[in-house]
């Protein structure tokens, strides 16, 4: 069954291709829950991707090159926080120097480590499971890291929507002046989405510099942490949406691969954009209801809360 | 308070905007100033890394005689109008910009700087004080193609490339020439990624290829992700711009490899010698512009000596990669037999040859 077999190969690459994505907007979307809007993605993944490829190149183990890569995209959240949460600069103006600024960092730091060889994360391998027919590649046959995104989901629905915890911080993002008067820590939750965020992005960064493209090249990302930001706003702050327009981000530009490569004449540039296009479409369709919109977009978001004003 | 703290979170920001942006480092001195404007980062493979290799052999060559320091990373536009007009206005003498999308800022910075050399890399619009510089690396492909047809088992040959440009369309051609010459089989799949540069999708679209059984992967993109993609898979990879061999120890065949030192080293002597003169050059494997790395362990010895034959044949201008016949895809005669493609054909080439499979995207 060669068909089926192209089939499920278009699959697993789909999920790979939308795991980054699944990391950073699942991490953006906890921040902008809690009412912080953070346009720094793009940069933290890029810290993120060259500090876990140097722990990897130093170490030699992907786990401490995951909490590495982890680790310093929570730095870089730490910056963001501390000029947004307690200096109260502007978080749009502030997240886009997060981003400039990540990506010279980044440049600067790999410029001995580009071209350096490493051997990228391999796939479990599960000796029965993983060799059955079409299951076992479809769901036995990826890197731990993409498990570790699907733990994360689960994890993130969870908080959000069926713990206490996940209560308030919806709250702190819907009206911090309530939040603050009923006696929560308004800036202290918001620095720890805040860090969320931070360390979401930094395995978004070390699924591509470990898995997807066992390098590091400068500017690697390519602007995958603006889709993720696009992600969150378009699935309208709800994490299976999030995950579902990741996927189907993914889906789309390797199914546009997939006809270039059997020869089908479509116009490459239309290929292109159509993952956009699909995604937008799609969420918006999904989410066309005006009042759910403004039910679940948190209304405190961007603005800037001062305790003690 | 308040003032004091948003003042200070004010320049903590503009601190990380300076950090982000800052330039890579110019220098002055005595001898003839030449700068270069490079349109991305130097990195280790790639365009901009062959032109600064290109720069280094100069500097070199000459030692002394010249100056050196480049600007990496300049977008084409506005931005690159202001780095050459900083050269241009800082005493440097002879300037090098190494991109298409310089062409206009370049000849317009060039008229304000009539005592000025400029070199424009792969542009068409020249002055008194403005050359252009282009290499037929469509040679080197010629080549590499008949590595692949010898090298192929299933006769699928993938291309990953980035945008449907006659110069992309020429390379894509110019191999599957090149390879239909020795293995009339042989098919060529292209996937364009619409970027110059995203190595997962490059990536992706290497691995796509493969999957549909492709044993031979080239690359007209700017990472060296494809080749990484073919190695991982267990299948042969063919570099470009540079030797890609350390990303592919054991899959990479060849590369068509990109050598700007000598033509720098000649332009940069003219102008210390005064000598420099506004010109158009297209330089291939005769001039020493295009060479092929290395050959892997896996190409067999025949195979070798039947590229260096063909690489001898095309420097001593007796083998033409687009000598008639040349057919397209649907058989019909584009250059007739005895005749060669023009220079002029070549440059604004626009269908695919006959063994390239799929809709060229207009």
């Amino acid at each position: 069954m060669p068909e089926l077999e192209q089939v499920v190969a278009i699959l697993v690459s789909t999920v790979r291709a939308g795991t980054p994505l699944v990391f950073a907007a699942l991490g953006e979307l906890i921040t902008e829950k809690s009412g912080v809007l953070n346009l720094g993605i793009e940069g933290m993944m890029l810290v993120g991707a060259v500090t876990g490829f140097i722990a990897m190149v130093l170490t030699g183990s992907p786990i401490l090159a995951i909490a590495a890569a982890m680790a310093a995209g929570m730095l870089m959240a730490l910056i963001f926080g501390v000029l947004t949460l307690t200096l109260f600069t502007n978080q749009v103006a502030t997240g886009l120097a997060l981003t400039i600024f990540g990506i010279g960092l980044s440049a600067f730091v790999g410029l001995a480590y580009v071209g350096t060889p490493i051997k990228g994360l391999q796939p479990v391998d599960i000796p029965a499971l993983s060799e059955l027919p079409i299951v076992g590649p479809l769901l036995f046959g990826y890197d731990p890291m993409i498990y570790g995104s699907l733990v994360m989901f689960g994890l993130v629905a969870w908080f959000l929507y069926r713990s206490h915890a996940g209560l308030i911080l919806r709250a702190v993002g819907e009206s911090h002046d309530a939040a603050h008067a009923i006696g929560y820590s308004v800036v202290k939750i918001r620095y720890l989405a805040v860090l969320f965020g931070g360390a979401m992005s930094g395995l978004a960064g070390a699924y591509l510099s470990l898995v997807y493209t066992p390098q590091w090249a400068e500017n690697m990302t390519a602007g995958r942490g603006w889709i993720a930001l696009a992600l969150v706003v378009f699935a309208t702050w709800r994490p299976a949406r999030v995950l579902a327009g990741a996927y189907l981000f993914g889906g789309i530009t390797i199914l546009g691969l997939d006809l270039q490569a059997r020869g089908i004449g479509f116009s490459s540039h239309l290929l292109a954009t159509l993952p956009y296009l699909a995604t937008v479409l799609v969420l918006v369709l999904m989410s066309r209801d005006a009042a759910k919109i403004r039910l679940n977009a948190p209304a405190s978001l961007g603005r800037p809360f001062d305790p003690y004003r | 308070m308040r003032q004091i703290k948003s003042w200070l979170g004010l320049a903590l920001a503009a601190g990380l905007v300076a950090a982000g942006l800052a330039p890579g480092g110019a220098v002055a001195a005595d001898p003839l100033k030449i700068g270069f404007v490079y349109v991305s980062p130097v990195g280790d493979a790639g365009w901009t890394y062959q032109h600064d290799q290109g720069r280094l052999e100069m500097e070199r060559a000459l030692g002394a005689k010249v100056e050196t320091s480049y600007v990496e990373s300049v977008p084409e536009g506005a931005d690159a109008e202001r780095v050459i007009r900083k050269f241009a206005s800082d005493g440097y003498q002879l300037i090098f910009t190494t991109s298409f999308g310089y062409m206009n800022p370049t000849v317009k910075v060039a008229r304000q700087f009539p005592s000025v050399h400029f070199e424009h890399a792969t542009g068409y619009k020249r002055a008194k004080n403005v050359s252009t510089y282009l290499a037929r690396f469509y040679e080197g492909r010629y080549l590499t193609g008949i590595v692949a047809g010898k090298m192929t088992k299933s006769n699928k040959i993938g291309y990953v490339a980035a945008f449907p440009i006659p110069e992309v369309v020429r390379g894509i051609n110019a191999f599957t020439r090149g390879l239909r010459s020795v293995n009339r089989k042989a098919e060529v799949r292209v996937v364009w990624t619409s970027s110059w540069y995203d190595p997962g999708k490059e990536r992706e679209a290497a691995e796509t290829l493969i999957s549909q059984g492709a044993d031979v992967i080239t690359l007209h993109t700017d990472s060296t992700a494809p080749v990484q993609a073919a190695e991982d898979k267990g299948v042969w990879a063919i570099g470009y711009h540079s030797d890609m061999s350390k990303y592919g120890k054991r899959a990479h065949l060849t590369a068509a490899t990109h050598h700007w030192g000598g033509y720098y080293t000649k332009v940069a002597e003219d102008a210390v010698a005064g000598k420099w003169a506004s010109n158009n050059t297209w330089g291939g494997i005769k001039d020493g512009f295009v060479k092929l790395a290395p050959f892997g362990d896996a190409v067999p010895a025949d195979v070798r000596q039947l590229v260096k034959a063909r690489e001898a044949e095309i420097a001593a201008g007796a083998l033409h990669p687009f000598a008639g016949p040349v057919r397209d895809q649907a058989g019909r005669i584009v250059v007739a037999e005895g005749q060669a493609m023009s220079d002029k054909d070549m440059l604004g080439m626009k269908f695919y040859v006959e063994g390239v499979v799929g809709k060229l995207p207009k």
